[in-house]
């Protein structure tokens, strides 16, 4: 067992060991890589959870997440755009959840996509809540998927503080921030 | 819709573009009536500002008419508003503090990666100023596309021409900023590097916010002669030495606050200035920092720096150890507009502040290439270029 020498975050570490712990530290964790991403969000924690809560919301923000359909209240079926004009599929399911703190999933057997976290939610004072993405995954095809998604801005870790940025966005303000002028170019932005 | 769209370095045309929509629910549609071309818009002509991309639509000191507005906005159609520059939400953590320029949300999620690599945090979105800030598109058009139309624009009482408060949208509140930004105390004199639009209503600022003297400086003798309208002492320095003028006329003890209103473009001939623009010419190569340097240089210990020049990328030779053993103060940043339009606009109104003074020429839109070609080229006599969307081509009509 590797003790972290300080306090930073563990997905912050250099070391591939406390990288690793903290996977663990997700149950039943999916994937290897780890990333972290947190942002503070000046709205109340209840709301902020209340919406992440009813996972159907989520494609709303997340730009590569095309559907999520429910199967259950705990199960979940994920259909998500991949490079070249793929798209990759899985099924995830509820591992923990905390009224207004936290929600922690893992995708199941057979996914094209391994992966598993948690998204948590802490009280910021004046400033709102702060909300943290801590996500394990495998990436496609070992390195040449991350390559590969790396030139088409998939690369999971760019698009996860992308993703907390709209969410951020479209809780503070009700809307996404868009530089298009047209219906048209706003619509091939999104494509 | 014809708009000014940029193509690279000195190469700016009025294209054909498409009409703006309202595509979020708090946008709302302008109709240009006037439009300003900035010393900010220079920097983007002469190629120093990186992340710009063929057919761009510039400017972002404009107002108009509201002519569309979508469902969250709480304007009118008809209403005649002025724009700010910067693009803020007016929710977040920092427009609470009336920090507008640091607005979290105004810049697409996608584009802020580009600041928060360069600079450790994402900009906000400003209007016609490349991609850095969102890739909005800018003003200098006949329609624009405004989001936050809640909080951004000021609705202009009627009985005030164009004219009078255009310069809200930007120049005046950043002169009035810098000018804050150096904490003046009764009794202080304050050196202002640069008359230009900024440099000039930062010295009318100063002023107004009790400083006893104000010094500017500049090479160019009409744009001097304006800042000794407003009661400045000048110092040209293609004629005189900057320093030991400032010296000699303080009593050998330095302005107690300095305001560089010049940027990264720093004419005059200077060693460092070589070593500049070659690496200028790389990608975000390194600024002319000339002004900033001689403010630093000049300034009394313990005093002040306000910056409202704007810098992109990094520095040589920045005098680091003459700014800690002074023990100096910097306060800088794009300006937050929406904290000071109200008040402003009141200046405006009880005639204690004058904007008009400033235009110099008034041209089409159709003729903005040739208004760059002309600011960028004689400054001397062209202090500010207003574009009229309705004025028909060729009709350039120079003040007085
Ligand atoms: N902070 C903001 O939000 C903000 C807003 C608007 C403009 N700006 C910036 O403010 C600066 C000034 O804008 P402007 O519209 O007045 O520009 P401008 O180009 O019209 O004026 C600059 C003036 O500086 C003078 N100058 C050049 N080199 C000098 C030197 N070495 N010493 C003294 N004076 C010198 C020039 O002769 C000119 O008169 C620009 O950098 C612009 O980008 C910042
Ligand atoms: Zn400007
Ligand atoms: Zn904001």
């Amino acid at each position: 067992m590797t003790i972290a020498q300080d306090d930073a975050p563990a997905t912050t570490s250099k070391d591939k060991d406390v990288r690793a712990q903290e996977v663990d530290t997700l149950p039943q964790p999916k994937g290897d890589a780890l990333l972290g991403r947190t942002v503070t969000i000046n709205r109340p924690r209840a709301e902020l959870f209340a919406y992440w809560a009813d996972l159907t919301n989520l494609p709303a923000f997340m730009d590569n997440v095309e559907r999520i359909d429910m199967l259950s209240d705990t199960r979940s079926h994920w259909v998500v755009k991949a490079p070249a004009g793929k798209t990759v599929e899985w099924d995830a399911v509820i591992t923990d959840k905390r009224e207004g703190e936290l929600i922690a999933w893992a995708s199941t057997e057979g996914a094209d996509v391994p992966n598993s976290g948690r998204i948590e939610f802490r009280d910021a004072g004046d400033r709102g809540t702060i909300v943290t993405a801590t996500i394990a995954y495998d990436p496609p095809a070992g390195i040449i998927g991350k390559v590969v998604a790396k030139l088409f801005q998939r690369e999971p870790a760019i698009q996860a503080r992308r993703d907390l940025r709209r969410f951020k966005q479209l809780m503070e303000t009700g809307e996404i921030a868009t530089a298009a002028w047209t219906q048209k170019q706003l619509q091939e932005e999104k494509a | 819709m014809r708009a000014l769209t940029w193509h690279g370095k000195h190469d700016v045309r009025v294209d054909t573009v498409d009409d703006p929509e309202i595509l979020n629910p708090r946008d709302a549609i302008i109709k240009i009536t006037s439009t300003a071309i900035c010393g900010s818009d220079l920097h983007l002509y002469d190629g120093y500002i990186p992340t710009m991309k063929a057919g761009d639509i510039l400017g972002h000191e404009f107002m108009g008419e509201v002519v569309e507005t979508g469902p969250g906005s709480t304007l009118k159609k008809g209403q005649r508003v002025v724009v700010p520059f910067t693009i803020a939400c007016g929710s977040c953590y920092h427009c609470g503090k009336h920090q507008y320029s640091a607005c979290d949300n105004g810049n697409p999620a996608d584009n802020q990666d580009i600041g928060q690599e360069m600079y450790g945090q994402p900009m906000s979105g400003l209007f016609g100023y490349s991609h850095l800030t969102g890739g909005y598109a800018g003003g200098q058009a006949e329609y624009v596309r405004v989001p936050f139309s809640d909080v951004g624009p000021i609705v202009v009482p009627d009985g005030l021409t164009d004219d009078e408060v255009l310069f809200l949208s930007d120049i005046l509140p950043t002169g009035w900023q810098a000018a804050e930004n150096a904490d003046i105390e009764p009794g202080d004199t304050v050196a202002v590097w640069g008359c230009g639009p900024v440099g000039l209503f930062a010295v009318q600022s100063a002023f107004l916010m009790g400083a006893h003297r104000v010094i500017a400086i500049d090479h160019f003798p009409h744009r001097l002669e304006l800042a000794r309208r407003f009661g400045a002492e000048t110092i040209n320095f293609e004629e005189s030495k900057t320093y030991e003028a400032l010296m000699e006329m303080t009593g050998g003890i330095g302005p107690d606050a300095v305001i560089d209103a010049v940027g990264l473009e720093a004419h005059g001939f200077f060693v460092d200035n070589v070593v500049d623009q070659i690496k200028a010419s790389l990608f975000l190569g390194t600024d002319r920092i000339h002004s900033i340097r001689q403010a630093i240089h000049a300034c009394r210990k313990g005093g002040r720096v306000s910056m409202p020049a704007v810098y992109g990328g990094f520095v040589d030779k920045f005098p680091l150890g003459a700014f800690m053993e002074k023990g100096l103060t910097l306060k800088t940043g794009q300006t937050s507009v929406q904290h000071y339009m109200p008040a402003l606009l009141n200046a405006i109104v009880e005639g204690q502040i004058d904007t008009t003074f400033l235009i110099s020429h008034r041209m089409s839109l159709e003729d903005a290439p040739k208004g760059y070609k002309m600011f960028h080229d004689n400054q001397n006599e062209v202090t500010k270029i207003v574009l009229k969307p309705d004025f028909a081509p060729s009709s350039t009509i120079a003040a007085e």
